[in-house]
């Protein structure tokens, strides 16, 4: 039961929080651009890093503000957490 | 008559009677009774039957570590079972059962399973009942049958469960010695502290020791300490109450148990409640657990801890023998010894594996003159269904194998001991390690993941004065490091017996193959014998999950507690390797079992999600309308007269809407408004139409899609002002569509200048549908909706009987329609108003089944009906409402080599060709005189109905190129193998050119 | 090599037990293999039996980081079902299923798998309706399936609850009859022992720490027990399968969550089939030992750590209580944790990979135990023959980048 820190209230209670996976897929700036190939990479291919790893939360039953955290997928532990 | 109960001591109130039933036999004990202690005092010898060779066991321990007394307690719709008798606290009235033996528990017909031990060895099952393949099902049956400790009941739960939250600085599991002095510490530094431990009452082993804390009998000690630190205000003390799972950060679970020990329940406690703590840091004093020793029938009835035997005696005042063997590797059973010596027994001998020593106890035991036999072991017990002697034989410390001179001698009750292992359980479970001690011979926490510590015997520290000392050194280090400052210094004097040396013994060999032996148990929940682990190993199974798995070692509902240590350091002998190179095995959530009931808490049934209502709900409650469950809304399904079928309904409601007018509840819809300077750029990335091209006023249909290019949601957008936007979403959608939009600019566009809100609950949705709705505003005075000033498409801010109203002239019938936006809290005052005024032309609340065939006849989908999360806007016939001027979410994936393909399955009608069967939503299409499986199958039913208004029914279908199939005849198959034959059309059935819209 | 059966065990109990033969033969690795298994869970044990068995190849070895079926092997609540909505998926499932149905006899190693139906409950209009369509399509698939309604579903399941005032009231299911449950370990067991006789080395406690490649080519592994040669080699890790292409420098489509199930105590028989419903979130079957297994979803987060946060228990519990009230009484002994590999389209990936004779079987998400035998059957004539065969072809990587997913979220057959 993990506890998170949102950068805009605090440490809460997993529950409140949703998961939103990996961080810093930046959307392509011109998708047309991309071969097929380059497109799936964007879309679905992901880092899924063992140890520590930076993924979005959503404080989703609080401020409802998205934001960034460093956990470590392992033990879990959180590194950090900060605003977009 | 209780044979076994000693004239006077113990903690037992003799004044108070309890009657209880055990097996059927009526039999009386006393209150403080546990339900062990009260069979033990009426001398019941046998309570239970071994897993596999359904040998006959005896109660073993004293604890949650009871591998054979595991009973079914209480009855009816309170039934329980597995509960393991030496935690029962004994009520009257009690009805206990061991639902183990046939025909009886004393005469079990399966023994000969015990005759024949030998082919069921280690895994024996899984090379067996292979042929004929067959009859797998039929020694199932009967495997099944013989496996399971007990009954679940078969009526529901009469009780309720509760669920608390808590936080504290330090939590303390277990108040033995040194969970007491831990809480005395920390009581003291103003922490805010919780204690809990699962007894009735504080005190460990303390409760039946004989030691002394300052110059006070030790429980006298504990029961000061207890009521010190009750009446502490920043000490909360938790009395049966387990900590039975430890999980990240800090949060541990506790099931505190209210009515479990009282015969009437009372109505208005839950019977558990589970506390949820998260507390800065933990105190773990969850003590040792005493060993068995390993050596032939060592689980007859009469074999137990000998710790066991001194808590029985001095707890309880149980004497479940006269005539008494102990058997031991170390000094702690020596008490033991001395408490039976005390309890009037003179029938006593020791066996002690060691060599002769002068500890403190062989001292204390020479003056009470018990005889004890050194480098000596049990090698045997005589007896079946209970002890009636030992076989003993010299140990060759050299060796450390034991010779074949036996001596016999007569006993009634053998006491063992093999040592100790430090309760890990929930310091494992917080991600702590643990290291082999080789001075300690067990394993003993080392590096916590958490902010913990461990404490006392559960640190390896057996003497009391050392469990004290290291209790109150950790819980001082814990609590200066959370920052706080330990004013009043706690000093303590002890006099202690300090019997605490050890020499290993992990088996009694004579350098023989165990299979020579009668078994020598382990594990004796499973039948887990010596043989067995060098079975396991002799076939591979070498590794300890392996062993563990293959010879069932450590997976009873003990878990393990009492045969794991042994079961590892035999496994350490038979591949010759350190027991530290074994490894540990990592313990999971529950330290003792936990109630399903406990860990659900009260969000079950009605509580289990909620249920959403509209604000008009009373109206349609009023009207019986039977409700559809949509997301969490309840939506009225179809509003029947008095004993209307669905069908006739459905169909008195559509015509209703085609003909005159009808009205439904449309709240449920999701409702965003949207507004900032960017709010148009916004929708742009989201939608895939061209929202620049809305003239302000104006609706348009929309969808968006997954980054995927699949169809994810649709609704009607509204451009109410030049930045400022309202959508509507799908009711199940509203909640995923909101934070789709968020994540999105919060994330990717953060730089946009938008904001989101929703207003789904705050705005209620009226739709008037029907030639005649306009008619009915206009009766009511609302302004803006005449024909001329009001085009399909847009929307106009109105009034209706003086309140706000937002008016969208939109259609998901076909007809003239009006979706009205009313503040929640006058929605169902507008509603009556709007069925008053409608009454000349016989306003019809429709629902939703009947929304739905109107929608089919104009061959509109829904999203997750229609759509599946495969579907793309050109598969469903929505490629006009694709912008080619602008990238939007998904467009790159409408290019992919797979959506592009020209058979994908595309939307179409689908008509029966005999007229008159409605085809059943599912069924799959397939071409007429296919009969080979796999049957290639073109596509699938999505939505089919009886359409009143064309007097036929009609069906919606994706088919796999099915644009360019119109006119062809496939079959629909439905689950149930009805063929139907069909005819592919355009999914447009009524009114094609929307004419129906422009009614005056 | 001896065979197991009641006689086996009457012989051997009169030898005292002495003369069994080598169940799991542990191997110390050679310089070189034809083809190498990296992950010996049941996946990857079935392959290298596959492999030795259908296609002669006769040098071959698992290597495996720790204890072979020690990962979700050990882990998953054992469902075994092939009633998929989509026929690419529901043909590789039944595969899988129809060798269930004659593995205990093939590998001579009880798996105990027990047909005892699986019933996928239906609570709203729209699971109905889906129900319909899966079933409808398995039958044309000629996959055993049926609808069932509330009235029969109470007739088989006495202690399940079918109140029409329930929260989530039942409304209807899909069975399959020939569905069931097996034994997990004895899977492993199973094919370890089958494929070590088939000359198949096991190597445990070798954890491969590099892959090695040049020009595009696999040629090897380097490991804690050294560098180890082949030119095929298979990787079949499930929630590490990231991790390893990360060490070829490919990536995959896949995030590892932890994935948690408890057992009650064991009871008497209480519940003969296997109950799931998605739209709770909880599955349930009891085991022969008479425990009540349960599955629950997964945890949101990506987590390596064979463990999971307690409110996901809890929530199952509350679906548990929806579906069987009647065992609120009843008592959880044990929970546990695993990684699943969840793929966008909760399928799995059976593929070729951008590297030649590297060959990936993951993704299995939530549903790998019951693909065990056709997983390694697919995957083996993938290896021997450098190409897919017909079952497994839909399912390969490229599949990402051209779009032909094939989602069986969007159908209610989705997880376990």
């Amino acid at each position: 039961m993990l506890i998170i820190k949102c950068p805009w209230c605090g440490d809460r209670d997993e529950t409140e929080f949703s998961y939103g996976g990996e961080a810093d897929i930046k959307r392509p700036v011109a998708p047309e651009a991309l071969s097929d190939e380059e497109w799936g990479d964007y879309l679905f291919m992901r880092k899924n890093t063992k140890g520590v790893f930076k993924e979005q939360w959503n404080h989703s039953a609080g401020c409802r503000r998205w934001f960034i955290v460093e956990r470590d997928t392992v033990n879990y532990d959180i590194k950090a957490t900060y605003k977009f | 008559m209780q044979k076994n109960r000693l004239k006077s001591g113990g903690h037992i109130q003799r004044d108070d009677i309890l009657n209880f039933t055990f097996n059927g036999k009526k039999l009386q004990a006393y209150k403080g009774d546990t339900l062990a202690s009260a069979l033990l005092a009426n001398d019941i010898k046998i309570v239970g039957r071994s897993f596999k060779y359904h040998r006959p066991r005896g109660i073993f321990s004293c604890g949650p570590e009871e591998p054979n007394a595991i009973l079914q307690v209480g009855s009816g719709s309170r039934t329980e079972a597995g509960l393991k008798a030496t935690q029962v606290e004994l009520y009257d009235g009690l009805i206990a059962s061991s639902e183990k033996g046939w025909p009886s528990l004393h005469f079990d017909v399966a023994i000969i399973n015990d005759w024949l031990s030998k082919m069921f060895g280690a895994g024996f099952y899984y090379k067996t009942f292979m042929y004929p393949a067959k009859f797998w099902k039929l020694y199932e049956y009967f495997l099944r049958k013989m496996a399971g400790f007990g009954y679940a009941p078969d009526e529901n739960d009469p009780d309720y469960y509760s669920h608390h939250n808590e936080h504290c600085d330090l939590l303390i599991v277990g108040a033995g010695p040194a969970g007491i002095m831990s809480a005395l510490v920390a009581s003291q530094s103003g922490a805010n502290v919780i204690i809990v431990d699962e007894k009735e009452k504080f005190g460990g082993k303390l409760l039946y020791s004989d030691e002394k804390i300052d110059n006070t009998v030790a429980i006298e000690w504990v029961e000061r300490a207890q009521a010190e630190l009750e009446k502490a205000p920043n000490v909360k003390c938790l009395k049966r109450s387990t900590a039975f799972g430890y999980y990240d950060y800090n949060f541990l679970t506790v099931c505190e148990r209210y009515t479990d020990h009282s015969p009437e329940t009372t109505v208005n406690s839950p019977r558990q409640k589970l506390w949820r703590i998260r507390t800065q840091s933990v105190v773990l004093a969850q003590g040792a657990f005493e060993r068995p020793l390993v050596f032939s029938n060592n689980d007859r009835p009469g074999v137990m801890l000998a710790s066991a035997v001194s808590e029985y005696i001095k707890r309880f005042a149980v004497l479940p023998g006269r005539n008494i063997a102990i058997f031991t590797n170390n000094d702690s059973a020596y008490q033991t010894a001395i408490d039976l010596k005390n309890a009037g027994v003179d029938s006593i001998i020791i066996i002690d594996s060691r060599p002769e020593n002068s500890s403190a106890a062989t001292i204390k035991t020479n003056e009470l003159n018990i005889e004890v036999k050194f480098c000596s072991v049990v090698t045997n017990v005589q007896g079946s269904n209970k002890v009636e002697g030992i076989e003993i034989a010299k140990l060759n410390s050299e060796t450390g194998l034991h010779d074949n001179e036996l001596i016999y001698r007569d006993c009634d009750l053998l006491a063992i001991s093999g040592g100790w292992s430090p309760a890990v359980h929930l310091h494992s479970q917080s991600g702590g390690r643990n290291a082999w001690s080789e001075k300690l011979h067990c394993f003993i926490p080392k590096n916590t993941h958490q902010k913990n510590t461990s404490v006392g015997s559960s640190n390896g520290f057996w003497g009391l004065k050392d469990c004290l000392e290291d209790a109150k050194k950790r819980t001082s280090e814990m609590l200066t490091d959370l920052g706080y400052e330990l004013s009043e210094k706690i000093s303590f004097d002890v006099e202690e017996n300090n019997y605490v040396s050890m020499s290993p013994l992990w088996r009694v060999n004579d350098g023989k193959d165990p299979e020579s032996h009668p078994k020598q148990f382990i594990d004796y929940q499973n039948d887990t014998s010596v043989s067995d682990i060098f079975q396991a190993v002799r076939e591979g199974y070498k590794n300890i999950e392996h062993v563990k798995r293959y010879t069932a070692l450590g997976f009873g509902t003990d878990q393990g507690k009492l045969g794991n240590i042994n079961g590892m350091a035999i496994l350490a002998e038979v591949l010759n390797k350190p027991i530290a190179d074994i490894g540990t095995t990592t313990f999971r959530p529950a330290y003792t079992p936990v109630s399903f009931g406990v860990c659900a808490g009260q969000e079950i049934g009605e509580f289990f999600d909620p249920i959403r209502k509209t604000a008009i709900h009373d109206f349609h409650e009023n009207q019986t309308s039977p409700f559809e469950l949509v997301g969490q809304w309840l939506r009225p399904w179809y509003f029947p007269t008095q004993n209307e079928t669905i069908e006739n309904a459905v169909k008195r409601e559509c015509l209703a809407v085609r003909n005159s007018l009808g009205i439904m509840d449309a709240s449920t819809l999701g409702k965003i408004d949207i507004q900032g300077k960017d709010a148009l750029n916004f929708l742009e990335r989201i939608y895939t139409h061209d929202v620049s091209k809305m003239a302000i006023g104006q609706c348009a249909y929309g969808i968006m899609l997954g980054e995927d290019g699949m169809i994810k949601d649709d609704g009607v957008m509204t451009r109410m002002a030049e930045n400022h936007f309202y959508l509507t979403t799908t009711t199940g959608g509203a909640a995923s569509v909101m934070s789709w939009l968020e994540q999105w600019h919060q994330t990717e566009w953060p730089d946009l200048d938008v904001y989101l809100t929703s207003l789904t609950e705050q705005l209620s949705t009226i739709v008037l549908a029907g030639p005649n709705s306009r008619k009915v505003l206009k009766k009511l005075m609302v302004t803006g909706i005449d024909k001329e000033s009001m085009k399909f498409m847009t929307f106009v801010k109105s009034k209706i009987d003086d309140i706000d109203v937002d008016i969208f002239r939109v259609s998901f019938s076909g007809e003239l329609a009006f979706e009205i936006n009313v503040d929640s809290n006058y929605a169902l005052h507008l509603w009556n108003i709007l069925i008053e005024a409608g009454k000349e032309y016989e306003i019809t609340p429709y629902g939703t089944e009947t929304m739905h065939v109107l929608r089919a006849e104009k061959g509109f989908i829904i999203v997750g009906q229609d759509t599946d999360g495969s579907i793309n806007p050109e598969d469903a016939g929505l490629g006009w409402m694709l912008s080619r001027k602008k990238d939007f979410i998904g467009k790159r994936s409408l290019l992919r080599e797979d959506s592009i393909r020209n058979d994908r399955k595309q939307l179409v009608g689908l008509l029966s060709l005999d007229g008159k069967t409605v085809i059943p939503e599912g069924a799959q299409i397939i071409r007429k005189g296919a009969h080979k499986k796999p049957i290639p199958m073109y596509g699938h039913v999505s939505s089919s109905y009886y359409s009143p208004v064309l007097g036929h029914p009609i069906a919606m279908a994706m088919i796999e190129s099915g644009r360019d199939r119109h006119g062809e005849e496939f079959l629909a198959v439905a689950s149930c193998g009805t063929e139907i034959e069909v005819k592919v059309v355009n999914p447009v059935f009524y009114d094609p050119s929307g004419e129906r819209q422009n009614v005056e | 090599m001896s065979k197991y059966s009641a006689l086996s065990l009457i012989r051997h109990a009169f030898s005292n037990n002495k003369n069994w033969q080598l169940a799991i033969k542990d191997a110390e690795p050679k310089k070189s293999y034809d083809a190498i298994i990296v992950g010996g869970g049941g996946h990857g044990l079935a392959s290298a039996y596959y492999l030795a068995k259908n296609h002669n190849l006769k040098n071959i070895a698992v290597v495996e980081k720790g204890w072979i079926g020690g990962g979700n092997t050990a882990r998953n609540t054992t469902i075994v079902r092939s009633n998929y909505l989509w026929t690419e998926a529901s043909l590789l499932y039944e595969k899988s299923l129809k060798l269930w149905e004659g593995l205990s006899q093939d590998l001579n190693f009880n798996v105990m798998f027990s047909q005892r139906g699986v019933y996928n409950l239906g609570h709203t209009l729209q699971d109905m309706r889906d129900i319909e369509r899966r079933v409808s399509a398995n039958k044309l698939n000629g996959i055993d399936a049926e609808v069932v309604d509330a009235k029969q579903i109470k007739k088989n399941i006495p202690s399940i609850n079918t109140s029409t005032s329930a929260r989530y009231p039942i409304l209807g299911a899909s069975l399959q009859r020939r569905a069931g449950v097996a034994r997990h370990d004895a899977v492993a067991w199973g094919y370890a022992r089958a494929a070590a006789q088939l000359g198949v080395d096991i190597i445990q406690q070798c954890e491969v720490t590099g892959i090695l490649k040049s020009n595009n080519q696999v040629y090897g592994l380097e490991t804690s027990k050294g560098r180890i040669e082949s030119n095929k080699i298979g990787l079949v890790v499930a929630g590490h399968a990231s991790v390893l292409a990360e060490k070829a420098d490919f990536r995959l489509p896949l995030e590892s969550h932890p994935l948690q199930a408890y057992v009650s105590e064991p009871l008497k028989p209480v519940l003969d089939t296997v109950v799931m419903s998605n739209a709770v979130h909880g599955y349930i079957s009891q085991s022969d030992k008479g425990e009540l297994v349960i599955g629950a979803g997964i945890d949101p987060y990506i987590g390596y750590g064979q463990k999971g946060s307690f409110c996901i228990i809890e929530h199952c519990m509350q679906a548990i209580m929806e579906l069987f009230p009647c065992f609120s009484r009843v008592r959880m002994l044990r929970q546990w944790g695993g990684i699943v590999d969840v793929s966008p389209d909760a399928c799995p990936i059976i593929s070729k990979t951008p590297i030649e004779g590297l060959y990936i079987n993951c993704g299995w998400g939530t549903g790998g135990f019951k693909a065990t035998p056709g997983s390694g059957w697919v995957f083996a004539h993938t290896l021997a023959n450098d190409e897919a065969h017909h079952l497994n072809a839909p399912f390969s990587l490229d599949r990402f980048s051209s779009g032909a997913l094939i989602d069986e979220h969007g159908a209610a057959a989705v997880a376990h």
